[in-house]
């Protein structure tokens, strides 16, 4: 029989169950935790961006009130490290990385000794007296200049500064450059952004009692981090457990292994004894990894109608001074696969060089290379329209790929396919949702007055949950994309879901519950989520590439599933029926159409542990643990607009709306869901407007050192956002979820940068780079103005 | 360099209890509220007064406390997250609000930003959208992009909030 | 984030105070809201030997109202500058200014003193005690002493303060009937700092200007007066040409600073601007 979905809980706007302990103050972060006799590990940090290490003095550091153990990184050779990617594109030449550096310092702020004592104040004191005697080596901030002849090298198996080059190309952009009516070129800046989560990262490692060592750490992805400490400190794998708490945003950068992340269990084990490390902020800026830093060389090929014939793009990725974790996958894959965006691009050719230079290391911060091929894709068509005085949403539906030709494979792509989509109903809903047409006249209108207004418009799609696991060994990527979920009924009838994703703020509990609700046809409040720790959780791969709906919320839809399908087995028996009667919904098994009395699943639950009553062959227990390997991977897209209004006198842009359109498939939880846009738009304009690293060119000093320099948006800097959805399921999974998490600042940057372009048309402004402070701005006028801008 | 064990003693009533500790000078409040009195629901978001993770409410004004020394608060009336739920069981208004509107996520800049808008409707019991913003300029949240923060304290004083 | 270890004292009187600042002059440091001097401790960038904690000093605090003037101490806080109806009354400015000063926690602790002894060149209250021809009540081994605001900021984070003297309050003169502020900022949107701000008095007299002061921050290594403007405007009609003059002629007379944000020239240009706002709004 047919079973029905009584209680649909997806799609649900439900309030988060995980709220309360947040609220009274009773969330659990990794500085939280404490525990008897715990030292505390301070670092000494590189103030040099390049450097020969001459001598390390520690003798003071030594005998300084509370201390127990000073190293520097020579200690550490041969014992722990080195420090490996792991996703490396093929034919990559991979850096040596040491935990802490032992002849040579690269970047301002890497590890060069290290304290534990008593008291973090004691620490901090006693790495002020470690004494280190350097010789200062020219330094290379600029991906372009590092990658030029005579630059400062880096490292000796990586030539001209380059580890990687990747190559995409489909058709024949040659061919098509020659057909086009114009080909024009720009050149476009992704700028340096420190993702701050506003937890910093911490780590407390602590020996246990039977030999094991328990690590807590703010992780994204547990039970890699219990993989790669394992193997890289030379702890057994199953005598590891690593324990993620409440997370305070992640946002990518809590996916990779750091120097900290050795050095506490290390140390611990060392000094037997629990070691805690707490980044602060300002060291923060330092020592986790960076976001974007690209340069991308675009050209496109068009007619004179508009439609685009040929894309060509020449992308140079800078990501500090070592291969961090995903580093060499990001601006390769996952940006020039994607670079050409919505659009029907048949003729495509694209090059992608992985530059390292003395920064912070860079690697994934939400979205990671989707913004940046977005953002491709979206300057290019920005710059046709502008090219050929077209309207704009008039170019970009012109060269949208159609509904029809889902599953799309851009340029013929064998890596790239978009699993469904319907840009032209998503452009349709922007539209009327914004007004585009009665706020086109009005920026019209007001231009006579001196008043600067502009409309920004971007598309993008982009691929979450990589998968399936066979797929990814081609590029590198050392980890499957499965993921897994344990439904465990105690005989009560309530459920306990091990999962492995980890929520970092998303909601999880909430959403997972949802899911598995639906499946369980049990209340809500009888299921408990548990995620973030390897000693209860299975296995997992974590939170990422907005794949935790997608991938992880399948593998709790299906191992909820076959929850359904034993106990119905077991229903059958003890309703002396034959399985294919029974009929399960809204929490009991039936027999329709006959008298026979249902039972509830908490007497079948019951049954299954009792075993009393069991049909042969099966095994007591109800308890159900799944891998699931999607099939392939769903392709979230949206249309957002901006309008703006530019003081061309002081350059300063005023955010007066933004609208949002997302299909992001099947829905789980609107209001969580339009939660993560709002977030994600935000993280977008702050990119635009306010955020980038600053380098000191000459020396290599990091300007942005803190919070006081680095613009993180307050509440002021920003607007409401006004998010809608269509929902067109993806075919990839069985709850049609394509993910969500990143799609806000994928799209929000093109668009802010349009909308400001757009208000300062009437100067002939045709580019600017991000982000568009004031001082940026008004000196693009002041250039446009003197006559200098060409 | 002044001695390390040259401690001094600091009494505050916090949450409504009386408590004695003895502190280096140099001791942050936020760090007597965090490891002396173990109360860890304010948080450490940054280290030069811009985030506000770490606002609490000292004699009933919202300050941060990171950049206050404890000897700083002697003799001063202390409250924090812990606090707004001495029962354990009811949210205070302003949590309510949160939880009501989706105004936290990771919930990490949560209890600074629910104490700030204790303050900032004390100030401006009926404020404009404006207002809000930049009356919560002194804290910053990653995730929710703020727009169902301000929802919720637009909710709060519609409905004649008084804390 | 953690200071390095210093001494601690709550003085109990100025005498107190300054004794204690004579023993180390360059040891010891003075505490008031903190909100300057903790974050530099906390990033290690100072580590005095000691803190002279002179928050619970009588003589710094209070706002007082009289004949003559108004004497603001030191230890008036940020929050209490703009909450005060008395002050308010007699000068708006003070609530316009104060509610552009960082955040409203900081503002609850950062106190006037504080900002003004800190001279950092983009600090609000320097600007406003500028315009407001205040003068700065001092206090040393030697006694008091009276500075003009105009001559008291020299450098970066200097003033004419000797390291054994305290800043006892402000004396701003009682404004003429007829005398408007206004102040207008452009704030950092990382350190809520000015890029540029400017304080502005004006008093018309039969359409002409009878009296002006100009208090600038933000532009240049402290905080200055606009006097080239200010004497331009002296007796002249705030037409527009005489706005757009007098603005030019304060960006232009003005050595700005530059760095990493804006640039000397858009600096000038937000001097600019904003005086040509400020005395916009002045003139209707």
């Amino acid at each position: 029989m047919n079973d029905t979905t009584a209680i649909r809980h997806i799609g649900q706007p439900l309030r988060r169950r995980e709220d309360f302990k947040f609220l009274a103050g009773k969330g659990r972060y990794v500085d939280d935790v404490r525990l008897p006799g715990m030292l505390h590990m301070a670092v000494l940090r590189s103030p040099h961006a390049h450097a020969k290490i001459r001598s390390v003095d520690l003798s003071a550091a030594k005998v300084a009130p509370g201390v127990r153990l000073v190293l520097s990184g020579k200690a550490l050779v041969g014992k722990i490290g080195p420090i490996a990617p792991n996703w490396v594109i093929p034919g990559s030449k991979v850096p040596f990385r040491p935990v802490v550096a032992t002849d040579c310092v690269r970047f301002v702020g890497e590890c060069v000794a290290l304290v534990v004592a008593e008291t973090l104040a004691e620490a901090y004191d006693a790495v002020g007296m470690i004494e280190v005697e350097y010789d200062v080596l020219p330094a290379v901030i600029d991906e372009e200049v590092a990658i030029r002849e005579g630059a400062p090298q880096l490292h000796d198996n990586a030539p001209d500064n380059i580890t990687t080059i990747y190559k995409v190309r489909g058709g024949d952009y040659q061919n098509a450059a020659r057909e086009a009516d114009h080909v024009i070129g720009l050149r476009v800046v992704n700028n340096r952004l420190i993702p701050t989560c506003m937890e910093t990262r911490a780590i407390v490692a602590s020996p246990e009692p039977d030999g094991t060592l328990t690590v807590y750490i703010g992780s994204q992805v547990p039970h890699m981090h219990r993989r790669w400490i394992a193997e890289t400190v030379g702890i057994p794998e199953h005598q590891l457990r690593v324990v993620a708490p409440d997370i305070g945003g992640g946002f990518g950068a809590k996916m990779h292994l750091y120097p900290e992340d050795l050095l506490c269990p290390y140390l611990a084990r060392e000094l037997d004894a629990p070691v805690k490390w707490w980044e602060s902020r300002s060291e923060s800026h330092q020592s986790t990894s960076h976001g974007r830093a690209h340069t991308e060389n675009i050209e496109v090929a068009f007619r004179n109608d508009g439609k685009i014939l040929g894309l060509k793009v020449e992308t140079l990725g800078n990501v500090g001074a070592y291969l961090s974790n995903m580093a060499s996958g990001g601006p390769t894959v996952n940006t020039i696969n994607f670079g050409t965006g919505t659009y029907k691009i048949d003729n495509y050719e694209a090059i992608s060089r992985v530059v390292v230079t003395n920064t912070v290391p860079v690697d994934a911060y939400r979205g990671y290379g989707r913004p940046e091929g977005a953002y491709i894709a979206e300057r290019a068509i920005d710059a046709v329209a502008r090219y050929l005085k077209l309207d704009q949403v008039e170019v970009r539906r012109k060269n949208f790929v159609q509904p029809a030709e889902f599953p799309y494979r851009p340029y013929g792509s064998m890596g790239v396919m978009y699993d469904s989509g319907n840009y032209q109903g998503l452009l349709d809903k922007a539209l009327a949702a914004f007004d585009y047409d009665g706020r086109r006249s009005e920026c019209e209108a007001l231009r006579g007055s001196g008043i600067y207004r502009g409309i920004g418009v971007a598309a993008y799609t982009h691929m979450c949950g990589m998968a399936p696991s066979r797929r990814l060994a081609m590029s590198g990527f050392d980890r499957g994309g499965w993921e897994s979920a344990r439904v465990s009924i105690d005989s009560s009838g309530r459920a306990t879901i091990y999962s492995g994703s980890m929520s970092q703020g998303q909601g999880h509990i909430t959403s997972l519950s949802q899911i598995a609700a639906d499946v369980l046809q049990i209340p809500i409040e009888d299921i408990d989520i548990v995620q973030g720790d390897t000693r209860q959780v299975q296995a997992g791969h974590g939170t990422f590439n907005s794949r935790s709906m997608a991938v992880g919320g399948s593998s709790v839809h299906v191992s909820s599933q076959r929850i359904v399908a034993k106990a119905k087995k077991i229903a059958a028996g003890m309703l002396e029926v034959d399985e294919k009667d029974v009929s399960y919904s809204a929490g009991a098994f039936s027999v329709p159409g006959t008298d026979v009395a249902p039972v509830t699943f908490p007497k079948v639950a019951r049954m299954a542990y009792v075993g009393h009553k069991l049909p042969d062959g099966v095994a007591p227990g109800l308890d159900e643990t799944v891998f699931y390997d999607p099939t392939g991977m769903g392709a979230p897209s949206g249309i957002h607009l901006a309008y703006v209004e530019v003081d061309p006198e002081t350059g300063i842009v005023d955010i007066l709306d933004y609208v949002a359109v997302d299909d992001v498939g099947t829905l789980i939880n609107p209001r969580l869901a339009a939660g993560q846009i709002h977030g994600g738009v935000v993280q977008g304009i702050a990119q635009a407007l306010y955020e980038e690293v600053s380098y000191d060119p000459d020396n290599g000093q990091l300007l942005t050192g803190s919070l006081l320099d680095y613009a993180v948006p307050r509440a002021e800097h920003v607007p409401n956002i006004r998010s809608h959805f269509q929902e067109t399921p993806s075919p990839t999974n069985p709850i049609g979820v394509k993910g969500i998490g990143e799609s806000g600042s994928i799209a929000a940057p093109p668009c802010m940068v349009h909308a400001v372009l757009d208000a300062l048309s009437p100067f002939g402004i045709k580019h600017l780079d991000m982000p568009l402070t004031p001082p940026r701005v008004w000196a693009a006028i002041q250039q446009a103005r003197t006559g200098a801008s060409r | 360099m002044p001695e390390p064990d040259n401690r001094h003693v600091v009494t505050v009533e916090i949450n409504g209890a009386r408590k004695t500790v003895a502190v280096e000078a140099r001791r942050l409040l936020v760090h007597l509220i965090r490891e002396d009195l173990g109360l860890t629901g304010t948080h450490v978001g940054c280290d030069t007064s811009q985030c506000g993770a770490c606002t609490v409410e000292i004699d009933g004004q919202a300050i941060k406390s990171c950049t206050v020394l404890a000897v700083m608060a002697d003799g001063a009336s202390i409250t924090t997250i812990e606090g707004l739920t001495d029962t354990g069981a009811e949210l205070s208004p302003v949590q309510a609000a949160f939880h009501e509107h989706h105004a936290l996520q990771c919930g990490f800049c949560t209890p600074g930003m629910v104490m700030s808008v204790r303050q900032l409707l004390r100030d401006q019991p009926n404020p404009s959208e404006h207002d809000i913003r930049h009356g919560l300029a002194g804290n910053i949240c990653r995730c929710t992009g703020y727009h169902n923060i301000v929802r919720a304290v637009e909710s709060l004083a519609s409905k004649g909030y008084q804390s | 984030m953690i200071p390095a270890a210093f001494d601690y004292v709550r003085a109990s009187s100025l005498a107190q105070a300054i004794d204690l600042l004579r023993d180390d002059p360059d040891g010891t440091k003075l505490l008031a809201g903190g909100h300057t001097l903790l974050p530099a401790l906390k990033l290690r960038l100072a580590s005095p030997e000691l803190l002279i904690d002179i928050g619970g000093i009588a003589e710094l605090k209070g706002i007082e109202i009289s004949e003559t003037g108004i004497r603001i101490g030191a230890l008036t806080t940020h929050a209490e500058l703009f909450a005060s109806e008395p002050l308010h009354g007699e000068l708006p400015i003070f609530r316009q200014a104060a509610s552009l000063i960082a955040d409203p926690q900081v503002r609850n602790r950062g106190t006037i003193g504080g900002s003004l002894a800190n001279a950092d060149p983009a600090a609000d209250w320097p600007a406003v005690v500028v315009a407001l021809q205040a003068e700065i009540e001092i206090v040393g081994p030697n006694g008091h002493r009276s500075v003009a605001a105009r001559d008291f900021f020299t450098d970066i984070f200097s003033t004419v303060l000797e390291p054994d003297e305290i800043l006892v309050s402000v004396h701003i003169p009682r404004p003429r009937t007829g005398m408007h502020f206004i102040y207008r900022k452009i704030r950092h949107p990382a350190s809520g700092f000015a890029v540029v701000a400017i304080a502005v008095g004006v008093r018309l007299q039969g359409g002409a200007v009878d009296q002006i002061s100009i208090g600038v921050t933000g532009a240049a290594n402290h905080a200055f007066t606009g006097q080239h403007a200010s004497d331009f405007l002296l007796g002249k009609t705030l037409s527009r040409d005489n706005i757009d003059k007098a603005a030019t002629l304060l960006s232009e007379t003005t050595e700005c600073l530059s760095d990493r944000y804006a640039s000397a020239e858009y600096r000038a240009n937000l001097i600019r601007v904003e005086t040509r706002r400020a005395l916009l709004a002045l003139s209707s």
